[in-house]
């Protein structure tokens, strides 16, 4: 088998920090799939014990330091404007899934944004040692319960996965395809510009062979824009 | 069950015909839109504010004044009151004025909006998002809790200035306002309005009927829990839908479409086509577009996954025409609630 299929999800923690729609749906979908879930806000983990018990029935509503230190994977699903209240040292040597966008109505003004390549490079200033993969940003809440079908469903949909870690890599790219969905590996952390607000990818939906001709396409056309802004020789 | 509509006079240029229509022309279909619903036995009429060019309505009370003085029976509510960019003290004076006036059937929906455009022109900072909102929510629920014990109120917060032994006036018909708080969908609103004993609306756009049906579950434990009792609150869907006789699918389309298609393009949802439109008007889908019969039917299942008292229908998106929305209203009153009234009696016979 594939080696991205590799790890075990009865042997395998999911941390999740925010127990938003998104850190909820993300619960439900990891314990379908057999994953230990730990769940985590900003608070008392007993405040969110209701909540965790009807939205995620089976995940564990821990303190976020908890949920840091025992998660295999982390996944960071809090308002982006929120990420200088994420621990580095809680984070540091994890491997970490970011899926979180940049939507100005709620984020407010991030003029920091605008020196990153795409939201996850901000946040990976912020936790430096922490082994960074994005994903799940470009698919609405909802849909992670609505659109994950079995692997070999002739209308699964894909959903794009890139990080600098070939391990963290892997990792999220078994995740992906664990919840319901075609991982398909995306590159560089950096690539993950394709598949933000704004982007086709984002918009839309699409099944393997369609994202990967997407990812293509915005890497041709990055390529270009680099080779305009280069100096001419 | 409770039935109505909602509408934030929309005056979209015509996506399908290119007509133009005035903020004065719609503010008339929307009084003749509220005369029918009412004389059609619906139960709510509902006004949402916007401070952009597509909608003519960002101030509620008047139109929902001029609602009341032309009806009867039906309530008048705000579908929602932005409360994050207003003064509670403010907002309290008007719906209680408009709750004498419409002799107590004024009702106020407190939401932060999913738009931003009434932070900058009121000055209020994107930052404070969430504290402008807690802040204010529990403001406005202090005054109607000193509004209903008849006592001045003395507060302190951050966003507006002290109030010190303070009455409120006028104050509403039995001293109480009707309060509701919408939410799109984060458990923690459902937790917010479970412990602060309001009821609450479930703002459901898309996506499948049950959609919500945990939040509605939590929802009640959270207020059990609080030690409301979880059985006098309310649970309501806002949705939108189109009920005709025939090709309400077919004629809601376009408008659907050009709404979400700018919505999709200035906040990165998915892209709208026929299929996903075509899911979701599906018997299961969020959707809300048929005859009376699929209408009431789909209300009736979203019930058996809300248990939900209160559903109302958005009809008039992107300037659905006003004849197709009259036309909707009317069926909406005529048919498709005493259809789910009778299921529901039957429902309540089997279960006796
Ligand atoms: N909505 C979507 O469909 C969607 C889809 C893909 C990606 N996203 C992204 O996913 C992220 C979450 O969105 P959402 O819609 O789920 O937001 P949400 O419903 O507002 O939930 C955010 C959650 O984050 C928690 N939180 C804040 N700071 C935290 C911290 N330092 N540690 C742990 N938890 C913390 C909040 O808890 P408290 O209440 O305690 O503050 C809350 O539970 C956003 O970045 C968004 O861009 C959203």
């Amino acid at each position: 088998m594939n080696q991205i299929l590799q790890h075990d999800p009865a042997t395998t923690t999911i941390g999740i920090l925010g127990a938003g729609k998104v850190g909820t749906g993300v619960a439900r979908q990891a314990l379908k799939a057999g994953y230990r879930v730990l769940i985590a806000a900003s608070g008392d983990p007993k405040d969110i014990s209701l909540i965790i018990s009807v939205m995620a029935p089976g995940a564990v509503a821990a303190s976020a330091a908890d949920v840091m230190s025992e998660a295999d994977l982390v996944v960071l699903s809090v308002p982006l404007h929120k990420f200088r209240t994420l621990d580095p040292a809680g984070l540091a040597g994890k491997h970490v899934l970011d899926t979180m966008n940049y939507w100005r109505d709620t984020n407010g003004d991030m003029p920091e944004l605008d020196e990153a390549p795409s939201s996850s490079e901000m946040v990976h200033a912020h936790i430096p040692e922490a082994r960074l993969a994005k994903s799940l940003n470009h698919i609405g809440y909802h849909e992670l319960e609505l659109d994950a079908r079995p692997a070999g469903a002739p209308d699964r949909r894909a959903l794009a996965v890139t990080s600098d870690d070939a391990e963290t890599l892997a990792l999220a790219l078994g995740f992906v395809e664990r919840l319901g969905f075609d991982a398909v590996d995306g590159g560089r952390l950096s690539n993950g510009a394709a598949f933000e607000p704004g982007t086709p990818i984002f918009t839309g939906s699409y099944d393997q062979a369609g994202l990967q001709s997407e990812l293509l396409a915005h890497a041709a056309s990055a390529a270009g824009e680099e080779l305009a802004l280069s100096p001419v020789h | 069950m409770e039935l109505g509509v909602y509408s934030f006079g929309d005056v979209h240029r015509n996506p399908v015909t290119g007509a133009e229509v005035s903020g004065q022309q719609r503010m008339a279909d929307l009084l003749e839109r509220a005369r029918l619903a009412d004389d059609v036995g619906l139960d709510y009429f509902g006004i949402g504010e916007h401070h952009r060019a597509d909608f003519a309505v960002s101030s509620i009370v008047p139109v929902l004044a001029a609602a009341a003085a032309q009806t009867r029976n039906i309530k008048v509510g705000s579908a929602v009151t932005v409360l994050s960019t207003e003064d509670p003290v403010r907002v309290y004076q008007q719906f209680a004025t408009l709750d004498l006036l419409s002799g107590g059937r004024a009702e106020l929906t407190a939401g932060r909006g999913s738009f931003i455009e009434s932070y900058p022109l009121f000055g209020a900072d994107l930052n404070d998002y969430e504290a402008l909102y807690e802040e204010k929510i529990q403001l406005l629920l202090a005054l109607n809790d000193a509004g209903r014990r008849e006592e001045p109120i003395t507060w302190r917060g951050k966003f507006r200035p002290a109030l010190d032994d303070a009455t409120i006036y006028p104050r509403p018909v039995d001293n109480n306002l009707d309060i509701w708080i919408a939410t799109g969908g984060t458990p923690a609103s459902s937790v917010r309005a479970a412990r602060l004993g309001t009821n609450v609306i479930y703002a459901l756009l898309g996506g499948a009927v049950s959609n919500f049906a945990r939040h509605a579950q939590l929802f009640r434990a959270e207020a059990e829990q609080a030690g409301h009792d979880a059985n006098a609150l309310k649970v309501g869907v806002s949705a939108v839908g189109l009920v005709a006789k025939s090709g309400a699918q077919e004629t809601f389309y376009p408008y659907w479409r050009h709404l979400m298609d700018g919505l999709s393009r200035e906040r990165g949802f998915s892209q709208p086509n026929r299929i996903s439109y075509d899911m979701q008007t599906a018997p299961k889908g969020a959707i809300y577009a048929g005859t009376p019969e699929q209408v009431a039917e789909k209300i009736l299942l979203t019930r058996e996954h809300m248990g939900h008292d209160r559903h109302i229908l958005q009809m008039d998106l992107a300037s659905v025409p006003q004849k197709d929305v009259l036309k909707s209203i009317e069926l909406l009153g005529t048919e498709v609630k005493p259809l789910i009234d009778a299921e529901l009696r039957n429902q309540e016979k089997a279960a006796a």
